[in-house]
């Protein structure tokens, strides 16, 4: 089974958020990059189902040379071989067209993103690629059963979950517990130096959105502190001033 | 022109995501002095389908079919992108839920069309151009978004937009869509719902926990103050990670964003990236043991003390408010 990992360079999710060129543009300064955390989980599993001589994992990622710390950490992880698409990653769009345009050329049976990334939260690569490449896709996916070229996947609806069938190829958005993220091991790390990395050009898609500038939430109000005991008091004060219940 | 609305529905009953995106879609019609037309796909009586007028649709699409009794992402957006050509719409407004996470991105790149996911306010259009503000760095931050292409697609958040009733009755017309059986490659063997739990997403209050609760066997207090709210129930992510509660209950920046209109923290210290899954929550509560809890800076409200003490109590103060 031939696995295709899509993975993103995002800011640590400690990382303070701000902003430059008149917020138009995320400030990268003093920010560490790390694995997209859902992707991380989507290669976790991918390297679970391909133990053992059962497959082969390629991660890809849409990035500029910035993010080859990011690819060796996944290779490190426990992917075979990596593949980067050598542009700036300018939304979901233009990312899902470059995987998908790669993944037609090279014939995966399974393609797992992360259910979002945690910078854009658009959560639309892995819908994308599946229409792109005219095989089904699931989001929001919390558990991944794969036998022979039947795949069952658990995905969470509103108030409860979904159990699903599909045949390969898929597309599939992790979210946690489809794996525990696995952490490389020295010898991981050691042998992913040597793993191929493959830079490809891109090709020009037509944008269909921008961002126009970016805002960060107003501070809140200080907080009004109730006496332990009174708790009545909290509930008067949600009734009459909040009126939230 | 009208505005396309996709509504989704649970076991043939609306979502209160519908409404939303009804009352949303009516806002933006008003502005630029169109109509809203849904489209409903699954088994919803003709009654339900009609008093989505009430919310400002004046015309339902229904499509009731067997083969899409339950949700086919494939097969819904293929009918929702032919919908959408049929009807001319040049405008989708549908909710950025789970089902809507995986179905708006698979119409928008069928359609080429530009897609507005998480989309939190009203767009300002003007001529061909429409910006919306979404959710950005999981709520850390906003963008305001352009779309450029022909045909648009906006999805919702959840809780983003206030329901309105506006209107009367909407005429109801059935849709037959022209159905490829090669979308249908994904087949629903189970559906597993909780049906005496409130939907997270959706929930207008929630009560959420943390490890200050110690064990998994002190949730009992956590339910308890949950069903007087008639809230949802959520924990932070160490609570999860511990197998204390299940994932899916997770909130934060690498689990769901909510945004309630209460949401109350119990025993949560409030780590940067819990913060960002409820800060757009509109009044935060919360309770902690520790006065220099992060979470207390952006907290509406707050109780210093021992959770085990204090929760109790507020169930106790609450019954007695509500007469139970």
């Amino acid at each position: 089974m031939k696995i295709l990992v899509c993975i993103s360079n995002v800011p640590d999710t400690t990382s303070k958020i701000t902003f430059t060129n008149d917020n138009t543009a995320f400030n990268t300064a003093g920010v560490q990059f790390i694995i997209n955390p859902y992707d991380e989980i989507a290669l976790s599993k991918a390297v679970e189902l391909a133990e053992g001589g059962k497959g082969t994992v390629t991660v890809i990622n849409v990035g500029d040379a910035s993010t080859d710390a990011t690819i060796r950490k996944a290779l490190a992880i426990g992917a075979d071989n990596a593949v980067r698409i050598d542009a700036a990653p300018r939304d979901a769009w233009f990312v899902a067209n470059q995987i998908a345009a790669y993944a037609k050329d090279n014939a995966f049976d399974l393609i797992l993103t992360g259910r979002e990334s945690i910078d854009y939260n658009g959560a639309q690569v892995a819908a994308i690629i599946g229409e792109l490449l005219q095989i089904p896709s699931v989001s929001i996916a919390k558990k991944v059963e794969v036998a022979s070229d039947m795949v069952t996947v658990e995905r969470e609806i509103e108030g409860g979950k979904e159990v699903l069938t599909a045949k390969l190829p898929l597309v599939i958005g992790t979210a946690e517990g489809v794996a525990e993220p696995k952490i490389p091991n020295m010898r991981g790390i050691m042998s992913a130096r040597s793993k191929p990395l493959d830079v490809v050009e891109p090709f020009s898609v037509e944008l269909l959105a921008h961002i126009v500038n970016y805002e960060t939430p107003a501070p809140r109000g200080t907080v009004k502190l109730v006496d332990a005991t009174e708790v009545e008091k909290l509930v008067s004060l949600l009734h009459d001033e909040a009126k939230v219940i | 022109m009208s505005i396309l609305v996709y509504v989704e529905n649970t076991d043939g009953k609306f979502k209160k995501s519908a409404f939303e995106v009804v009352s949303y879609a009516k806002s933006i019609a008003d502005n630029i002095q169109t109509d809203v037309v849904a489209i409903s796909i699954g088994n919803v009586a003709e009654d339900e389908l009609a008093a989505l007028g009430k919310y400002g649709a004046s015309k339902v699409l229904n499509v009731n079919q067997e083969q899409l009794a339950s949700f086919v992402n494939q097969a819904y957006a293929s009918i929702i992108a032919e919908a959408l050509k049929s009807t001319g719409s040049k405008l989708l407004v549908l909710s950025n839920s789970f089902s809507g996470k995986g179905l708006a991105p698979r119409i928008a790149a069928k359609l080429e069309a530009g897609l507005a996911d998480g989309a939190l306010e009203l767009p300002h259009i003007t001529d061909d151009k429409l910006t919306v503000k979404k959710t950005a760095f999981s709520n850390k931050a906003f963008a305001t978004l352009e779309l450029t292409s022909d045909i648009k697609v906006i999805a919702l958040s959840p809780n983003a937009y206030e329901i309105k009733e506006t209107g009367g009755n909407a005429t109801v017309e059935t849709f037959t869509p022209n159905i490829d059986q090669l979308d249908f490659s994904t087949v629903v063997k189970e559906i597993v719902r909780a049906t005496d739990k409130v939907s997270l997403p959706e929930a207008d209050i929630v009560v959420s926990a943390g490890r200050g609760l110690k064990g998994p066997e002190n949730w009992g207090m956590i339910e308890e103050l949950a069903d007087v709210l008639g809230a949802a129930t959520a924990c932070s992510k160490p609570v999860s990670d511990a197998g204390w509660r299940p994932h899916s209950e997770h909130v934060g920046q690498t689990g769901i964003v909510v945004s309630p209109n209460l949401y109350i923290a119990i025993g949560i210290s409030g780590a940067i990236q819990h913060l960002a899954g409820v800060s757009s929550s509109k009044t935060i509560v919360v309770i902690n043991k520790d006065p220099e809890a992060p979470f207390f800076k952006v907290a509406d409200y707050g109780i210093v003390g021992d959770v085990f003490d204090i929760v109790p109590k507020l169930t106790q103060a609450l019954k007695a408010y509500r007469g139970i």
